[in-house]
């Protein structure tokens, strides 16, 4: 079971329901923080660093001598990474995607496999928790591919449920960490601006066909217009954390809300039980 | 020799335009006869990324000595220094008084990228 924890507006509380929720069901858990630009599951977690390693991306490197300039690398790229003019070739590694596609049109087999530093991925442990993340090095644009390496670290084959806690928004980094999940988790505040980016999120979620539910964050603040969306679009209401200043508290000092307040573990796994249930549901 | 001067518009009395890959027109102009061809942007003006780099084939592959621009990016002035042209700046005006400033030597070559690229 793959649940992703998604929003639309940033600062909401997903890395707060990731990580309660994965440490709430006392069981092996697989957590993957994808929001690549900030990880912080691991300071809330307290996990120990298993290992760390650099991750890279494909980049064209061309083997001057073969290239005679004939630009089909360049009528293949729709990123401009690798451009030819005046019979002179060009690679700009910053814009390459990695599709790999100037590599296979080249008549002169010109281009090797190359490569540029995304970041780092790495793997952590703290107590049944198995955390994989990333960390996108400072200056690289693209979030994606260094995703999808976290992502490729899961297990998937065991039958142990893994939590995805994505980035903020609903661009490319957002959809690469939700795509293949079974549900996906939308935290959400009461307030226009929640609302504003929550509708947006709700519909990228729609259009991938994931089943989604939300979770209402300093619920008691704001406005009805979340609830009312909700009802209006069909999006069940999972669970709703109030706002109170202890959980605030026990975040600044990078605890977990179900260490402050104890009575917040058996919420957690309500949610849980709840997701599955919503899983179910579709299924049948 | 030919120059392209970013345009907003397809005539020599239209304004400079002050952005290089996502200027609306390249004029390409003879700087001698002034004669010139007028050459559409749109594609690169609605490109995410790399309209710098489209742009500069769009010049290097008319053959043009000089760009005359208000602002040009990091990776549009590498393309078109590798292809040995000269990137200049102009402030307001129309294409022919660029033409005529850059004909008296009153324009001023850029060294290095006067803008930071952009990323949306």
């Amino acid at each position: 079971m793959k649940i992703a924890i998604a929003s639309g507006k940033g600062g909401t509380g997903k890395t707060t329901v990731a990580t309660n929720l994965a440490a709430a069901l006392h069981r092996p858990v697989t957590l993957a923080d994808c929001d690549v630009e900030a990880p912080n599951a691991h300071l809330f977690l307290k996990t120990t660093l298993d290992w760390s390693r650099p991750a890279y991306a494909f980049v064209p490197e061309v083997d001057l001598n073969r290239c005679d300039g004939c630009g089909e690398c360049h009528e293949i790229c729709r990123f401009s990474g690798i451009t030819v003019m005046a019979g002179m070739v060009m690679t700009f590694p910053e814009m390459c995607h990695g599709c790999k596609g100037c590599m296979m049109v080249c008549p002169t087999r010109a281009i090797r496999e190359g490569k540029r530093t995304l970041g780092e991925i790495k793997r952590g442990t703290a107590g049944q928790i198995e955390l994989h993340y990333g960390l996108l090095r400072v200056g690289e644009a693209m979030a994606p591919p260094l995703i999808r390496q976290v992502k490729a670290q899961i297990d998937g084959d065991r039958d142990i449920p893994v939590i995805i806690d994505a980035p903020p928004g609903t661009s490319c980094p957002a959809i690469e960490a939700v795509r293949d999940a079974d549900y996906v988790v939308l935290v959400t505040e009461p307030t226009p601006f929640g609302l504003n980016d929550l509708v947006l999120a709700a519909e990228a979620v729609r259009t991938l066909k994931i089943r989604a539910g939300l979770v209402i964050n300093r619920a008691d603040s704001g406005d009805d217009g979340v609830r009312r969306y909700a009802e209006e679009s069909g999006l069940p209401i999972l669970m709703e954390i109030p706002n109170r200043r202890e959980i605030a508290v026990a975040y600044a000092r990078g605890r977990l809300m179900i260490d402050a307040i104890p009575s917040f573990q058996q919420r957690f796994c309500d949610l849980y039980e709840r997701i599955a249930e919503e899983i179910e549901g579709v299924k049948v | 020799m030919k120059i392209a001067v970013t345009s907003t518009g397809k005539d020599l009395s239209s304004d400079l335009d002050p952005r290089f890959g996502r200027t609306s027109h390249f004029l390409i102009v003879d700087a001698e006869t002034l004669e010139f061809e007028a050459v559409e942007n749109r594609q690169n003006m609605e490109l995410p990324q790399g309209a710098g780099i489209q742009a500069s084939k769009t010049v290097v592959d008319r053959g043009v000595k000089a760009v005359i621009t208000g602002n040009c990016g990091p990776k549009a002035f590498k393309v078109l220094q590798q292809a040995g042209i000269q990137v200049l700046t102009g402030e307001r005006g129309t294409v022919q008084e660029m033409i005529e400033k850059y004909k008296a030597g009153a324009l001023k070559a850029l060294a290095s990228a006067n803008v930071d690229r952009h990323w949306v």
